[in-house]
């Protein structure tokens, strides 16, 4: 039995150390998602092709316990935001996370999926996937190196280090409500945008009407 | 000029007294069709000149001439140089006669035209919007187009330049995203587009089977572990039969062109990485090349520089196509294994050019007139090391390995067949144009940097089916090892870069097509000058996504689970395909 799930103060005989531990279900629970996060194969942009170096050989993050990628979201752990998110692509990505079973995590990869990176001012770019998902872990690097990614993996097996029973959302009362699915319209429509459409679209058309009145 | 092409614009001058005049504004080249003739002089390129190559279609908005050109690129599939012909139309209602049914290769290019920039080819079969969706508000390259998060029409923005406002484009905006809506637009009561225009046409196909069987649709992407990114195809199944194929892309366009035409012409050389990221030495030199030629004769390349330029090529395009092979069989359902053993080699690759250029895929190594900076100690050894031992002993152990296997012969032949002439008409490039036995390649069509020098053979093969493309890519591999062992033998001390590097260029206002031989094929950037610090129309023909012109045609009549290995044997790359 691994050291690292061994609570502190409990005297194990010697003899029985590495048969028994005594821990708590916190940890015990953690410590078996920590090394099995399924990341979803899932591939967006240049990022992507440094997510696959980061699965060969030289890098194997099957070191880590996420070798298993899941072409599908109903098996998957990790959304890996790996490339430039577009307008055109995002109503996907939100339908593939809301897909995702709970527990769910997100890592914006690169400096696109944090941002929009170089493209950000593209009138197809989505300025970063937090825009629409919760994220927990930011990359920069445009694209990260395995390296970076590796670190990034390790923060969030961090993280789930530091979740409690008591307090993870999937095991609050009610169900988690799903992320509304942006609609493709004239432009990208946020269904969360609505109940304040009218006054934002029409302060829109102020700012842009302003440098003719000058 | 050369002497040939010089009798050819006499002849095509007496063959067409009216309606074709040459095109005398200074810097630009090439025959200025009156729209109504198009379709006659582009069928008389092709019978009677023997241009039968169309390379590119684009169209550039000139906003203060108030007119909307088309620009065509024609080659001969047995080389030479670029004839050019453009159509001039009134900017407010653009009507240029669509080509499609003389180069089915205009295809996506034309629907491009239209989508970006607004153009209505008439009588093209299927005008919709192939990069953004249907449904979208406005022609995005216009150049009176304007973005939500527009700052300036150029850069660098003022709120970055010493003594700007820094502010945040996001702040600016009341949506605080980068969107934008036409005046009045109501969310309530408005229904959105949805993808009728993407299964239009896809259901009940005529077919002569007696049994009449029921036909499905079926959606593959764009989330799919076969798609190579962010590809989508729509096929009308009749059992496991592809009766009808339709591509769906535009998953990844970030806008390229627009950006680019925002930049100076320094910052976009770090965005051609982003094009073609397996492959972005090549897509550098497409784009250097293009602006060099605009910059005219004055722009020497030192010697070692251009023998590094041809050394990176090849090595890209040996990391590229090891990443073919692996997907290739990764398609085939050999999962991962073979592409541990490309990836491998590929790494190994990736550490040159991280010594070199200081990243391993987005390398931004070349520059106008040389490269950004020479070669750190050691690194020649490597390089040397992996072109005259290892990789030769790899790429046969890779042979040996999958070139004889009984499940990849028996898949990949007689699948996806494209002969000459159907590879010619879709205008198809590179591994999959050579595999179907037209022996064109750029590097020795239409030598550009110092190909001329090497002596290598281009890879040809005659099925044109998904086994002989894969071997294509294997030889070629093998040529470019050949190249890389000249190259690295004759490699000569001295500067890498004319001058001192500049940040700033000013270009003389003409239009330059540069093209390369990419891994993927023929990558062609068509830049137009007006003079200033930034490019007025920066485009990119993009081998992957015209390659993709003819998968319906590969897909059809052949099962579905072939669609998939069709489509890895295009060896696409999103980033290139949608831009």
């Amino acid at each position: 039995m691994s050291e690292d799930i061994n609570s502190q103060g409990y005297d194990v005989p010697p003899e029985m150390q590495n048969v028994v531990a005594i821990t708590t279900l916190d940890k015990i629970y953690n410590w078996g998602r920590r090394y099995s996060v399924w990341p979803m194969m899932f591939g967006l942009a240049c990022c992507a092709i440094e997510m696959i170096c980061t699965a060969a050989s030289r890098f194997d993050f099957s070191r880590f316990g996420m070798e298993i990628m899941r072409p599908s979201p109903r098996q998957a752990d990790l959304m890996l935001v790996s490339g430039t998110v577009t307008k055109k692509m995002v109503p996907q990505i939100v339908r593939l996370y809301n897909q995702m079973p709970e527990p769910k995590y997100v890592v914006a990869m690169g400096a696109c999926a944090s941002g929009g990176g170089p493209f950000k001012e593209g009138y197809n770019v989505v300025s970063g996937i937090d825009k629409f998902l919760p994220v927990d872990v930011y990359i920069p690097g445009c694209p990260p190196t395995p390296q970076a990614l590796l670190f990034g993996l390790m923060r969030v097996q961090e993280m789930i280090d530091n979740q409690s029973l008591k307090e993870v959302r999937w095991y609050q009362k009610g169900d988690l409500p799903a992320i509304p699915i942006p609609i493709l319209g004239p432009d990208l429509i946020d269904p969360r945008d609505y109940p304040e459409f009218a006054e934002k679209l029409a302060k829109a058309q102020a700012v842009v009407a302003e440098p003719e009145e000058v | 000029m050369t002497e040939t092409t010089m009798a050819i614009s006499k002849n095509i001058e007496t063959r067409f007294s009216d309606g074709v005049t040459l095109d005398e504004r200074t810097g630009y080249e090439g025959y200025i069709v009156e729209a109504d003739k198009l379709i006659e002089f582009a069928t008389a390129l092709r019978d009677e000149f023997g241009y039968d190559f169309l390379s590119s279609v684009t169209g550039v908005d000139y906003l203060p001439e108030e007119k909307m050109e088309v620009v065509y690129h024609m080659y001969k599939s047995t080389g030479g140089g670029a004839l050019i012909f453009k159509v001039q139309v009134p900017r407010q209602a653009p009507v240029v006669p669509s080509l499609y049914d003389v180069f089915l290769g205009a295809d996506f290019q034309e629907r491009e035209a239209w989508d970006l920039l607004g153009i209505k080819f008439e009588g093209h079969p299927d005008l919709r919007r192939i990069l953004m969706w249907e449904g979208f508000e406005g022609h995005p390259l216009r150049k009176d187009w304007k973005e939500a998060f527009h700052e300036n029409d150029t850069k660098p923005f003022d709120a970055r330049w010493p003594g700007g406002d820094v502010y945040r484009a996001e702040d600016e905006n009341p949506f605080t995203k980068n969107v934008l809506y036409p005046e009045g637009f109501d969310p309530e009561k408005w229904t959105p587009e949805g993808e009728t225009a993407v299964y239009a046409g896809m259901t009940e196909i005529e077919s002569d089977d007696p049994m009449h069987t029921d036909q499905i649709v079926v959606n593959l992407g764009p989330q799919h572990p076969s798609t190579h990114g962010v590809f989508r195809m729509v096929a009308t199944l009749d059992g496991e039969t592809i009766v009808k194929l339709r591509p769906v892309m535009g998953y990844l366009h970030r806008n390229h062109e627009k950006i680019g035409e925002r930049n100076t012409y320094l910052m976009n050389i770090p965005f051609t990485d982003r094009l073609d990221y397996l492959s972005s030495m090549t897509a550098n030199w497409g784009y250097v090349q293009a602006v060099e030629k605009l910059l005219g004769p004055k722009v020497v390349v030192p010697e070692r520089a251009e023998y590094i330029r041809v050394i990176m090529s090849e090595f890209t395009r040996i990391a590229n196509h090891l990443m073919a092979i692996g997907a290739l069989l990764n398609d085939l359902g050999a999962y991962f294994t073979p592409m541990l053993y490309a990836l491998t080699e590929r790494e190994l690759i990736l550490d040159i050019f991280e010594a070199a250029a200081g990243s391993r895929m987005m390398c931004n190594y070349f520059r106008f007139g040389g490269l950004v900076r020479d070669l750190p100690a050691g690194v020649e050894q490597k390089m040397r090391d992996l072109a005259f031992e290892r990789l030769p002993r790899k790429i046969d152990e890779l042979d040996r390995y999958l070139t004889e296997n009984e499940i990849v012969v028996v898949r990949c032949e007689g699948i996806g067949v494209l002969t000459p002439e159907e590879a010619i008409g879709y205008s198809a490039v590179g591994p999959v144009l050579r595999a179907s036995g037209v022996p064109y390649d750029v590097r020795k069509a239409d030598p550009y940097g110092i190909y001329d020098r090497f002596d290598f053979d281009v890879a040809v093969a005659y099925h044109g089916d998904v086994y002989d493309r894969y071997l294509v890519r294997l030889e070629e591999i093998r040529q470019s090892i050949r190249i890389l062992q000249q190259a690295l033998d004759d490699l000569p001390e001295g500067e890498i870069m004319m001058g001192k590097p500049k940040y700033s260029i000013r270009v003389p206002a003409g239009e330059a097509y540069g093209r390369v031989e990419a891994p993927k094929g023929e990558l062609g950037f068509y830049v137009v000058s007006d003079g200033s610090a930034n490019p007025w129309r920066y485009h990119v023909r993009a081998p992957s996504f015209i390659n993709l012109t003819g998968l319906s045609k590969m897909c059809e009549g052949d099962k579905v689970a072939d669609a998939v290995i069709i489509l890895g044997s295009i060896d696409i790359v999103l980033g290139e395909t949608d831009r």
